[in-house]
């Protein structure tokens, strides 16, 4: 099994910013099944450039009939959730990768806390789905600004531990009454902006959680930026990155050969050597530790870029 | 006597870090005798870590009971055995929420079956903090008939259950809290090395 | 064509043998005249047709045999497979690609029909006619992944991922070398593989392990391990060693080239679908010194490779008590001729 040819058979526009895409294979043949919290990446080509984003399937993955997401347009991002917007149509083909996942539910927990902002409950879709089926404990906390922009109320079942949290309502989520008094063996899952995801695991910490128990998604696409140049060792040959391009894309539209999953500096797939560096790397990514960061030794190439005047990547 | 050093081993054999105090977080401490002077040594960093502990002694001496007591934990129990303290360790854990930390402090073996307990309820291991005292005595499981000789001091011993002869390996069990014994004459029965002490 | 299974035993009497076609298709291990860990790692299924990369389970003349020998083992020994509770999912996605994988490829052995969730598998060499509800375990005799696993040659790891790292939360083990399930289950991968000498320092398993972190559903990989046993025995568990053990000392100059087995495992690595796991299938393959030698590049070659290998490792793959006999017996293969690289006979 290698890329996955499909067929766009749904579009719809679930708030003015998110539309939900669904993906089936163009014989009818099933799709590979998935996990909860699995993701896929969408191949966008656009004149010479292929970007690749990588989505979470909001679908059920016990069915493999068809593969569904749903997309927020980020009009400053660099260009592949417009795409997806404006460009994607019924009736179009799309090639998409198997499913990967790096948030998957922990199946020995006693039981889980799913904890979404805005655009992050999408992981949780297909882990409700997959939690239903193992009939495992929890509770999911969805927070939006307010009701015309949370997509997710489309996409959520009514359930009694399904709890929706607006803002705009005066309805904040509190994290520590969340938090607070959960059995042993509790884990708790957070996909969303980079500030939920830090205030749950502050709570968490405070209330004496270890670490092992605290899980979380952060939801990026690679930021633009000014154009700049890297150099690949093993060839010498020099590859300039876009403004709206990743290095990740530049490098793949060079034909380097390197590797990726997630494509949002989370799963470590595509971390690169620095052999020279003559500059600031700008590191945008989840993974590295603050001391690696500094040491400008490592970079992830799906979300970082560069300013200053060489950089030389193991490659 | 501090926490024991051990000598560098393979990667399954535990080690125990010493125990630190997690403040105001709920905390069930299990301790033998020797591993009550550790509760003493913790409470002696930071005494407010006994206003949230329920504290048991396992096998301890009354004068050992009554330094504990002098410390005012939140709550104080006493097992003669594991084996007696093995319901109120599985009650206790099974009441706890999250947030609750694990104190070992002891034996090998009473740190082995307290956090194999442990995880098995849900807690997570780095929610459990050891601190190894006293003896150096481990608890041995035969891979041949499963049957587990507790304190087992030199190399080769005799399984308790089967008779074999067997040499005390460091693999460990983290499920079972025991350490591996393996027949050591079975491919020439009889040639036996010499008995040793086990040694940290 | 249909396959012969041979009637044979791995114990007792030891009426194993291959015939001349299993010796060619022999898994040899060694791709050059010398041995030292790798992760030699390529994708699978894929080979030459015949070979046992050819197909994602391999099924040869022994299939029966083997699966009698694991009934045996498990009547004695019922914890040889275990499966802690978060871990039945896996054995679900276990269960589903090895009946795929095997309806697929042997259709003239195996068969599966679905309809939702209402599945029907023929196994024709076990006489096996059973209809169940996937995901259901009450329709099944006993857990998914003992269920398939009796009717699938070799040991099975699955594998839950978590915390960067790899449990070993469930498994089948009846022809080990040398590891004990019922100990390790529920260790990480370094746990687990800690008795194995030397490769930790050298790092081998830490790239081991972020290679199986980056398998996914796209791709599946092998890699071809090895040790060696005396006579041609499946079940070689700690459990066992008392019973086995002397074995090991019986080896003479006149028996040694039909008593010494090399002893090959072909590991596979799956990434499962609905549980994310990573499931490791084990498969054992023995041949004896005497049939390896049938292979004038394969005789040449092991000569050298049991020659200079490293005394630590002779120690850990069990043979060094006997690779003296074992030298001398293979030496008259070994005319000092080169051999052509890559594992296949000429």
């Amino acid at each position: 099994m290698s890329k996955l040819a499909l067929k766009v058979t749904a579009v719809e526009t679930l708030s003015p910013l998110v539309k939900r895409f669904r993906f089936e294979s163009p014989t009818g043949a099933p799709l590979p099944v998935f996990s909860g919290g699995a993701h896929i990446t969408v191949e966008m080509p656009e004149g010479e450039i292929v970007r690749r984003n990588s989505y979470s399937l909001i679908s059920d993955p016990y069915d493999g009939s068809g593969y569904e997401i749903a997309v927020r347009r980020e009009d400053r991002g660099r260009g592949g959730s417009r795409h997806m917007h404006t460009k994607v149509r019924e009736g179009d083909e799309i090639t998409v990768s198997a499913p990967a996942n790096h948030f998957q539910l922990d199946l020995r927990a006693r039981k889980h806390v799913l904890i979404a902002g805005g655009i992050g409950i999408t992981p949780f879709l297909s882990q409700l789905k997959q939690l239903g089926m193992e009939q495992k404990p929890f509770e999911l906390h969805y927070a939006a600004r307010s009701r015309e922009e949370a997509a997710g109320l489309k996409l959520l079942p009514g359930a009694a531990h399904i709890h929706i949290h607006i803002s705009d309502e005066g309805a904040r989520m509190d994290l520590g009454a969340i938090l607070d008094g959960q059995p042993l063996g509790t884990h708790v899952y957070t996909c969303g902006p980079d500030g939920l995801i830090t205030a749950v695991a502050d709570q968490a910490a405070r209330l004496g959680w270890p670490k092992t128990s605290v899980h979380s998604e952060a939801f990026t696409a690679p930021p633009p930026g000014e154009p700049f140049e890297v150099v690949v060792k093993s060839s010498g040959k020099t590859v300039t990155v876009k403004a709206d391009q990743s290095l990740l894309e530049a490098l793949e539209a060079a034909k380097v050969e390197i590797d990726y999953s997630c494509r949002g500096g989370a799963c470590g797939r595509c971390e690169t050597h620095v052999t020279a560096c003559d500059g600031r790397i700008l590191h945008n990514d989840h993974w590295l530790s603050e001391a690696e960061r500094a040491e400008q030794k490592t970079i992830m190439p799906c979300m970082s870029r560069f300013k200053g005047a060489r950089l030389e990547l193991d490659l | 006597m501090p926490n024991a050093e051990f000598s560098p081993s393979i990667d399954s054999r535990p080690t125990y870090a010493g125990l630190v105090s997690q403040g105001a977080a709920h905390g069930i401490m299990v301790a033998d005798d020797a591993g009550a002077e550790a509760l003493c040594d913790l409470a002696g960093s930071d005494a407010s870590v006994m206003d949230h502990a329920h504290v048991l002694l396992v096998g301890a001496a009354a004068g050992t009971v009554a330094r504990i007591e002098a410390l005012k934990p939140r709550a104080l129990h006493g097992a003669p055995d594991l084996d007696a303290a093995t319901p109120l360790i599985k009650r206790l854990l099974s009441e706890a929420r999250m947030g609750t930390h694990l104190y070992l402090a002891g034996s090998e073996g009473l740190m082995g079956l307290v956090s194999a307990l442990a995880t098995a309820e849900g807690l997570p291991l780095d929610a459990i903090q050891m601190e190894h005292r006293g003896s150096i005595a481990r608890r041995m499981q035969c891979v041949h008939c499963k049957g587990i000789t507790e304190d087992v001091t030199t190399d080769p011993f005799i399984c308790s259950h089967c008779g074999l002869t067997l040499f005390v390996r460091d693999h460990f069990s983290r499920r079972l809290g025991v350490f591996q014994g393996v027949c050591v004459d079975a491919e020439a029965p009889g040639e036996v090395p010499e008995t040793q002490e086990i040694r940290a | 064509m249909t396959m012969q299974f041979n009637e044979e035993s791995f114990r007792g009497d030891y009426t194993f043998r291959n015939s001349p076609a299993a010796i060619r298709r022999f898994p040899f291990p060694f791709d050059r005249d010398e041995y030292m860990y790798s992760v030699n790692i390529e994708q699978h299924p894929g080979g030459p047709e015949g070979s046992p990369f050819e197909f994602a389970f391999d099924v040869d003349e022994h299939y029966v045999a083997e699966m009698k020998d694991r009934e045996i083992t498990l009547a004695e020994d019922p914890m040889r497979c275990q499966s802690l509770p978060h871990m039945e999912l896996a054995g679900w996605d276990l269960l589903e690609l090895i009946m795929v994988s095997k309806a697929r490829d042997y259709p003239e052995l195996f068969k599966l029909s679905r309809d939702g969730n209402a599945w029907h598998w023929i196994n024709k060499p076990l006489g096996i006619d059973k209809k169940f509800t996937f995901l259901d375990p009450t329709t099944l005799p006993c857990g998914p992944l003992e269920y398939i696993t009796r009717q699938a040659q070799g040991d099975f790891a699955l594998l839950h991922e978590r915390e960067g790292n790899l449990w070993l939360d469930a498994g089948m083990v009846t022809s080990q070398a040398d590891w004990s399930l019922d100990f390790d289950v529920g260790m990480n991968f370094f746990e687990w593989h800690a008795p194995v000498p030397k490769a930790r320092k050298m790092g081998v398993f830490d790239k081991a392990l972020k290679f199986l972190l980056a398998v996914t559903q796209e791709k599946s990989y092998r890699r071809l391990n090895w040790t060696m046993t005396v006579n041609p025995r499946l079940d070689t568990s700690p459990e066992n060693y008392h019973k086995w053990g002397p074995e090991k000392r019986t080896i003479t100059p006149e028996n040694v080239g039909a008593k010494q087995f090399l002893r090959v495992e072909l590991q596979t690595f799956w990434r499962l679908p609905r549980s994310n796991a990573l499931a490791f299938p084990i498969r054992c393959y023995l041949c004896n010194l005497e049939d390896i030698a049938t292979q004038p590049k394969w005789g040449r070659r092991l000569h050298r490779v049991l020659r200079d290998i490293d005394p630590d490792l002779a120690e850990y793959k069990g043979f060094a008590v006997n690779q003296k006999v074992i030298l001398d017996y293979l030496s008259q293969f070994d005319d000092g001729a080169e051999t052509s690289p890559g594992i296949f006979p000429d």
